[in-house]
C-alpha cells in the first residue's frame, strides 16, 4: 500500500479549500462514502470502492486506502 | 384494523397472492399508527412463503464511471459533473473481492458495469472474471451490465451467470423524468431475455426519486407482473453533481410503509435492502425492515459508496434469529 501523506488543503469531498472553511457536511458524507479529490492538489482521483474498503489514487501524491 | 391490511390477510398471507395496484397504494397511504400492523403482516407474509432465511450478498463495481447514459441519480453517468472518474477492476483483484465477500457468509456476488451495455471487452473481461471466480471461490455470481442482445445474453449463461440485474429503477409513467438515454421498454426487453434464458431475473428499483405515491405503487404492481427473483429495494441517496443531487431523502416511515406494501405484492420475492438504506433508515429502521418484509441484504459496501460493516448486518441477522441462507440452498 502506497500512502503518500499530504498537507490537506482542499476538502476531499467537495474539492473546495479546506483551509478557508470547514466543512461539517462533507465529514459528516465521508463516513459512508471515499473520497474524491485529492487532499493535496485537488485533483479527482481514481477511486474503486470495494465489498470491503477502498482504493483512491491520485496521479501526483500516490495511493491512499481505507 | 384497516380493510386493506385484513384483505392482505386473507389474500397474500392465507393465500399467496400479493395485492394488486389498488392495495399496494392502500398500504402506501395508511396512516402512522397503522405501519406496525403492516410490518408485522408482512413479515408473517415473508415468514410464511420464503421462510426465517436471509440472502447475503455483496457486490463489486468491475467497471466505475463513464457511463454513457443520463441515469439522473447515478454519480457514474459521464454526462454530468459527478466527481467520480472512469476506473476498471483487474481480474486478481475481482476475485480477492468474491474472496471478501464469501468470507461473511455471502452466497452471491454481482459484479457490475456502468454501461449502456457491454462491448466484447467487457464481456471478454466477465468471461475470464467469472471463470477465475468459479475457480476459486465457493459463491455464486450474478452480473449487471445493463441492456443486453440475445447472443449476449446466451454468454452469460454459458459463463455460469445464474442471476442478471437489471433495474426498472422506477414505474414506466415517471421513467422518462430519470432517464432520457433510453426507455423503460428497452429495459423490460432485456429482462425478457433474461427470464426465457433461465438465468434467475433481479430487477428493483430507487424509490425516491420524485415519483409520486401512486407512482410507488405502481411501480410495485409493475414489478409484480414481471415477477422478479429478486427484487433489490434502494433508496435514493442523492449524489453531488446528479440532476437528483439535491433531492430530499426518502423519510424512514415511508421507506417502511415502502417496504411492508413491496412484500405484500410479491410475497415469494426476495426483497433486498440494498443502497441508501444506511441514510433514509439508519440502524433502528434497518432492523424495522428486516421485521416488516425484508429477506436479503447487500452486506459491505456498494459501487461508489460505502455501507454498514458486514459484522453489523451480520450480527443483527443473528440478534434476531435470521439465518443466512446456505449456499447449498441456492444451487
Amino acid at each position: 500500500m502506497t500512502t503518500v501523506t499530504t498537507t490537506e488543503l482542499w476538502c476531499d469531498r467537495c474539492g473546495e479549500s479546506a483551509t478557508a472553511t470547514a466543512h461539517p457536511a462533507c465529514a459528516s458524507a465521508r463516513e459512508l462514502e471515499p473520497p474524491r479529490f485529492c487532499p493535496g492538489c485537488r485533483r479527482r482521483m481514481k477511486v474503486q470502492v470495494l465489498p470491503v474498503g477502498w482504493s483512491a489514487v491520485c496521479v501526483e501524491h500516490g495511493e491512499i486506502r481505507g | 384494523m384497516p380493510a386493506i391490511l385484513d384483505q392482505a390477510r386473507t389474500q397474500v398471507l392465507g393465500d399467496g397472492v400479493g395485492l394488486d395496484q389498488a392495495g399496494i397504494l392502500a398500504v402506501l397511504n395508511l396512516p402512522d399508527e397503522h405501519l406496525p400492523a403492516a410490518l408485522q403482516l408482512a413479515h408473517d407474509v415473508r415468514m410464511r412463503w420464503c421462510g426465517p432465511e436471509v440472502e447475503v450478498e455483496g457486490i463489486v463495481s468491475l467497471k466505475t464511471g463513464g457511463c454513457p447514459e443520463d441515469c439522473h441519480f447515478c454519480s457514474q453517468s459521464g454526462l454530468f459533473t459527478s466527481p467520480v472518474r472512469s476506473v476498471y477492476l483487474d481480474i486478481p483483484s475481482l476475485v480477492e473481492a468474491a474472496k471478501q465477500t464469501a468470507k461473511t457468509g455471502a452466497t452471491e456476488f454481482c459484479i457490475v458495469a456502468a454501461v449502456r451495455g457491454p462491448d466484447a471487452r467487457l464481456m471478454k473481461q466477465m468471461r475470464e472474471g467469472v471463470a477465475a471466480i468459479r475457480a476459486e471461490v465457493d459463491i455464486q455470481v450474478a452480473a449487471s451490465l445493463g441492456m443486453l442482445t440475445q447472443e449476449q445474453v446466451d454468454d452469460l449463461v454459458d459463463m455460469g451467470v445464474h442471476r442478471y440485474n437489471h433495474n426498472l429503477e422506477t414505474c414506466k409513467s415517471y421513467f422518462p423524468n430519470v432517464v432520457t438515454t433510453h426507455s423503460w421498454e428497452e429495459r423490460w426487453e432485456t429482462l425478457r431475455m433474461v427470464r426465457d434464458s433461465g438465468m434467475e431475473v433481479c430487477c428493483g428499483g430507487i424509490l425516491g426519486l420524485g415519483e409520486t405515491v401512486e407512482q410507488r405503487a405502481e411501480f410495485a404492481a409493475q414489478l409484480a407482473e414481471l415477477a422478479p427473483h429478486e427484487v433489490p429495494l434502494n433508496f435514493l441517496n442523492p449524489r453531488p453533481g446528479t440532476p437528483l443531487g439535491d433531492r430530499p431523502v426518502v423519510e424512514g416511515k415511508d421507506a417502511l410503509r415502502a417496504i411492508a406494501a413491496f412484500r405484500l405484492a410479491m410475497p415469494r420475492t426476495i426483497l433486498r435492502y440494498a443502497g441508501g438504506r444506511e441514510i433514509t433508515l439508519g440502524d433502528l429502521g434497518t432492523r424495522d425492515g428486516l421485521l416488516g418484509g425484508i429477506n436479503a441484504v447487500i452486506v459491505g459496501n456498494y459501487l461508489t459508496t460505502l455501507g454498514r460493516p458486514a459484522t453489523a448486518d451480520l450480527d443483527l441477522l443473528a440478534e434476531l434469529k435470521m439465518p443466512v441462507k446456505a449456499l447449498s440452498d441456492t444451487l
